[in-house]
């Protein structure tokens, strides 16, 4: 198979590969850069749990081909904290609100919840469960991610 | 009696690591030179292997091995008859005859589909009725009837035959239940690799229960079981799934890693979890029920058949647990059980929280209510009227003696039906109902009880080694396992309180089989009871060593000391004290004191009388109590869960946090078990492949949850704490279906309660 060059950013890192152009992006994030804070719970898309921002949109990276990546902002799990090492506002949450148990899903439950503050920074319920609705979690039953993302939300208007 | 540590919403003790996603799951891991492993299932539900031909694929470019049977070196079937490798013959569709082992995951899955496999197709038996039938195909030769081995469990208490003459009213019924799919959102990894420094196998992954994986490893491989070190990874949920189908893949993997000389990673894809793993027993239930008019239960009959499917090493444990509980929570002076476990030529049962409970409670809960309607009284009057209370005989001959085994049930039924309006929302949604609006609402009841621990399972021993550093630092390390419960912060907060200093000086170690002795597998709701038991034990035996030392430094008598806040102290005399901080490093460095403890709690065994299953079969019970509200469209068959409101006795609760989201998780999976999931197979294959077939709830489908906790005194576990993991899932089901009975007035004994169900009372097929 003919290898394909790509280019792309990934938590403010510009990377540029040459892959095969069948890889998924999530397979490139995870083997190739070492973001395995990426997870693949399904590989079709039904789980969220692979998760990311591309050009600050969440997307499955299981359903991203690599050549579709070309030239986007990607943000994992791993870009969320600050440069001395403090945790965002919504990692902060997820733990005061006792969020996470096996903590399989939690990375890209937190970006679909990044993508969702970033466009309505005081989100109400529903719209909170509609913008987590890709993500499975079959641990904590919701709630406490729910009442997190809302935790998350008053932090950050404090912050502004 | 004030606490410290524990009773507080401290943070996990590993929240840390996973919101910022650097904690490290199985798939994570690579060793330099691993291979990829890919297992090549059977194609059919039951057949005989006439031939392997393993030629193709061994000679592609990037096969290091290819695996089957004939490489086993020690015993190829393990615990419940589980083959490593399906040799003569497969009997279900997720039989592995061969493996391949490649330097990439591409090589390795177009080197499994190179593996020529010859069958000869045999008749197949696929449900419970057709393995009774007479003359069935035998799953396997030596098991007659097809019935799983040590699966009959039975209890007799009293005389049926005159309970049911003494009846006013007999009501008999038919319930059935389906597989379920753990759906945990890690699919399973395992990697193996060649000990580095010492002759053995070192095996990481998604495992539940280390220790009977390294002991059926050992088997396989015919090594010792010290020569095999089990080290879990983070687990990404296991809820009881992650063990016999991981077993497999460790003796798999574990074989070609010490064939090839190389480490060996082999991560599942969601379609071949769900066709390898286990899943919740399938059961049917038969019952039958007498009471008199007023409503006072007096015989209970059933006979339960639980689906194992093609291999099976959980029914006979799980079948004993239904046994003890197959009669509710309730005072029933004449009752017969018999439960038998049944093999079938497909996918099979295993451990799923709850543990037969979810089962026997939706069977025994609508039975309740159908009874209830049958009387023509309320569904909370009937309960009251029969549910246990102080002083009252189990069926297993336990008493509830207050002080020992507390029994505050009929509070808890009463304290629910008020806070969720149980009787006026009745009225108001059977008037409401009456009319030709489409939408029905229901409201429904259930309770429950569950014996902690393992009680009659098995033996119920657990360790930890609690370990203090010269630094003040404090390590845990317990031979149960955490698969995302928060049983580690639980014992931290435990071994905090215990000696008397702050929960951040807690750090852990992951289990690992070479340095913690055996200590069962992680099940039964037991790493609270059981593992924090040890811990406690762990942490007193520190503390002791700790307040002699502190006794000989300040020159008084060390039983007068006491540790509270990081300061010894001597009881009212505020100048005899020392802090933790001066004491650790005098006792380690000067003294030369070992500051590590092993914790080692063992209850004893429960003993039974074979013949009637009667005896102290738990030390203790925990109960619950819930109220469903829906709503159902009757033209679609559309059903939403509004609200779920339930109560909860827990002894004591170590983490108020942590044991709400136990309870609010499994009521979620509970409600999924109820409406939603299914895993369907159509003349022995599976058709419910991955999470787009496999209906789990999202963060829309869930209800409003109002929880109540009781605490009870005078518990077995550290600080009075039971086991909280596993009750939470119980009552979804139960509740749901007795709300939507009061919703359409439609009772659905099968489940899920989908919306065929729901609409036409039965299934469509495929
Ligand atoms: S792994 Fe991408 S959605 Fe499940
Ligand atoms: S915390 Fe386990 S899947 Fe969400």
């Amino acid at each position: 198979m003919k290898k394909i060059r790509v280019s792309l950013r990934v938590n403010g890192r510009i990377f540029t590969l040459e892959t095969d152009p069948n890889r998924r992006l999530i397979d490139v994030l995870r083997e190739d850069l070492n973001f395995t804070g990426v997870k693949e719970g399904c590989g079709i898309g039904e789980c969220g749990a692979c998760t990311v921002l591309m050009n600050g949109k969440p997307v499955n990276s299981c359903l991203v081909l690599i050549g579709q990546a070309e030239g986007s902002e990607v943000v994992t799990i791993e870009g969320l904290k600050g440069k001395n090492g403090e945790l965002h506002p919504l990692q902060e949450a997820f733990i005061e609100a006792g969020a996470v148990q096996c903590g399989y899903c939690i990375p890209g439950m937190i970006l679909s919840a990044e993508a969702l503050l970033q466009n309505n920074p005081h989100p109400t319920e529903d719209l909170i469960k509609e913008a987590i609705s890709g993500n499975l979690c079959r641990c904590t039953g919701y709630r406490q991610i729910i009442d997190a993302v809302k935790i998350a939300s008053k932090k950050i208007a404090r912050k502004e | 009696m004030s606490y410290k540590v524990i009773t507080r919403p401290l943070k996990r003790i590993d929240a840390r690591e996973k919101v910022t996603g650097e904690a490290k799951f199985g798939a994570d891991l690579n060793f330099s030179g691993q291979l990829y492993a890919k297992t090549v299932y059977s194609r059919y539900p039951h057949a005989r292997v006439l031939s392997i031909n393993t030629e193709k694929a061994e000679a592609l470019h990037g096969v290091e091995a290819v695996i089957t049977a004939a490489d086993v070196p020690g015993e190829n079937e393990l615990f419940g008859r589980f083959p490593v490798f399906a040799e003569k013959e497969v009997k279900y569709t997720g039989d592995g005859v061969a493996m391949v082992a490649a330097t990439s995951k591409s090589i390795a899955e177009k080197a499994a589909s190179l593996v020529e496999v010859e069958y000869e197709e045999l008749p197949a038996v696929l449900t419970i009725e057709e393995a009774l039938a007479h003359g069935a195909a035998l799953v396997h030769t030596d098991a007659p009837g097809n019935f799983i081995e040590n699966t009959h469990h039975l209890m007799r208490a009293g005389d049926v035959e005159r309970g049911f003459e003494e009846a006013d009213i007999i009501l008999e019924k038919t319930y059935r239940t389906q597989f379920v799919e753990h759906g945990y959102i890690e699919p399973e990894v395992v990697i193996a690799l060649p000990e580095p420094y010492r002759r053995g196998v070192e095996i990481h992954g998604s495992i539940q229960n280390p220790y009977s994986i390294r002991e059926n490893v050992a088997r396989a491989l015919n090594l010792r079981i010290s020569e095999v070190r089990v080290i879990p990874g983070n687990l990404g949920g296991s809820f009881g799934g992650k063990d016999e189908s991981v077993m497999l893949m460790a003796a798999r993997t574990a074989i070609t890693a010490l064939k090839t000389g190389r480490p060996v990673k082999m991560v599942l894809t969601r379609e071949e979890s769900i066709l390898e793993s286990a899943k919740r027993h399938s059961y049917k239930a038969k019952y039958k029920i007498g009471a008199r008019k007023g409503g006072t239960i007096v015989a209970l009959e059933n006979t339960i058949y639980t689906q194992g499917g093609a291999y099976n090493n959980k029914a006979r444990f799980a079948n004993w647990r239904a046994s003890v509980h197959a009669a509710g929570p309730y005072r029933i002076p004449n009752v017969k059980t018999d439960l038998y476990g049944v093999y079938t030529n497909t996918i099979y049962g295993g451990a799923f929280r709850g543990f037969s409970a979810p089962q026997v409670v939706f069977c025994n809960e609508s039975l309740m209510d159908e009874l209830a309607a049958e009387l023509g009284i309320s569904p909370k009057e009937i309960r009251l009227k029969n549910c246990l209370k102080p002083g009252d005989e189990l069926v297993t001959g336990q008493v509830l003696r207050p002080g020992k085994i507390p029994a505050p049930l009929k509070q808890m039924i009463e304290e629910v039906c008020s806070r969720s309006d149980f009787d006026r929302k009745r009225e108001e949604f059977s008037a409401g109902n009456s009319g030709d609006e489409p939408v029905k609402r229901g409201i429904g009841l259930a309770c429950t009880f569950r014996g902690t621990g393992l009680g009659g399972e098995g033996i119920d021993t657990a360790g930890a080694t609690v370990t203090i550093e010269k630094d003040g630092s404090v390590n845990i390390v317990s031979n149960l396992n955490e698969m995302g419960q928060g049983m580690r912060t639980a014992h931290a907060q435990i071994v905090a309180e215990t000696l008397g200093i702050s929960y951040g000086r807690i750090t852990f170690s992951p289990t690992d089989t070479s340095v913690v002795p055996d200590g069962g597998p992680t099940v039964a709701s037991r790493g609270t009871l059981a593992g924090g038991n040890a811990m406690l034990i762990a942490a007193q035996k520190l503390k002791e060593r700790l307040l002699m030392e502190a006794g000989k430094i300040l020159n008084c008598s060390w039983e007068g000391l006491v540790i509270e806040d990081e300061i010894i102290q001597y009881r009212g005399k505020e100048k005899l004290s020392i802090t933790f901080d001066e004491l650790i490093p005098r006792c380690i460095m000067e003294r030369g004191l070992t500051l590590s403890a092993q914790g080692w709690y063992n209850p004893g065994p429960e003993e039974l009388d074979p013949e009637t299953g009667r005896g102290n079969a738990y030390p203790s019970y925990i109960y619950g109590c819930a109220v469903a509200e829906i709503r159902v469209n009757t033209l679609t068959g559309k059903l939403d869960v509004d609200r779920i409101t339930a109560a909860y006795e827990l002894g004591r609760v170590i983490n108020p946090q942590i044991v709400k989201g136990q309870l609010m998780g499994g009521l979620i999976q509970g409600m999924g078990y109820g409406i939603m999931e299914d895993t369907e197979t159509k003349e022995g294959y599976l058709i419910t492949r991955n999470f787009d077939e496999l209906m789990l709830p999202t963060s829309l489908d869930i209800p409003e949850i109002d929880i109540i906790l009781y605490e009870t005194d005078q518990n077995i576990g550290p600080y009075g704490a039971k086991g909280i993991g596993e009750i939470g899932v119980e009552l979804s089901a139960p509740a749901i279906a007795n709300a939507l009975f009061h919703a359409t007035g439609r009772r659905v004994r099968e489940l899920p309660m989908n919306l065929e169900r729901v609409l036409l009372g039965r299934a469509l097929k495929r």
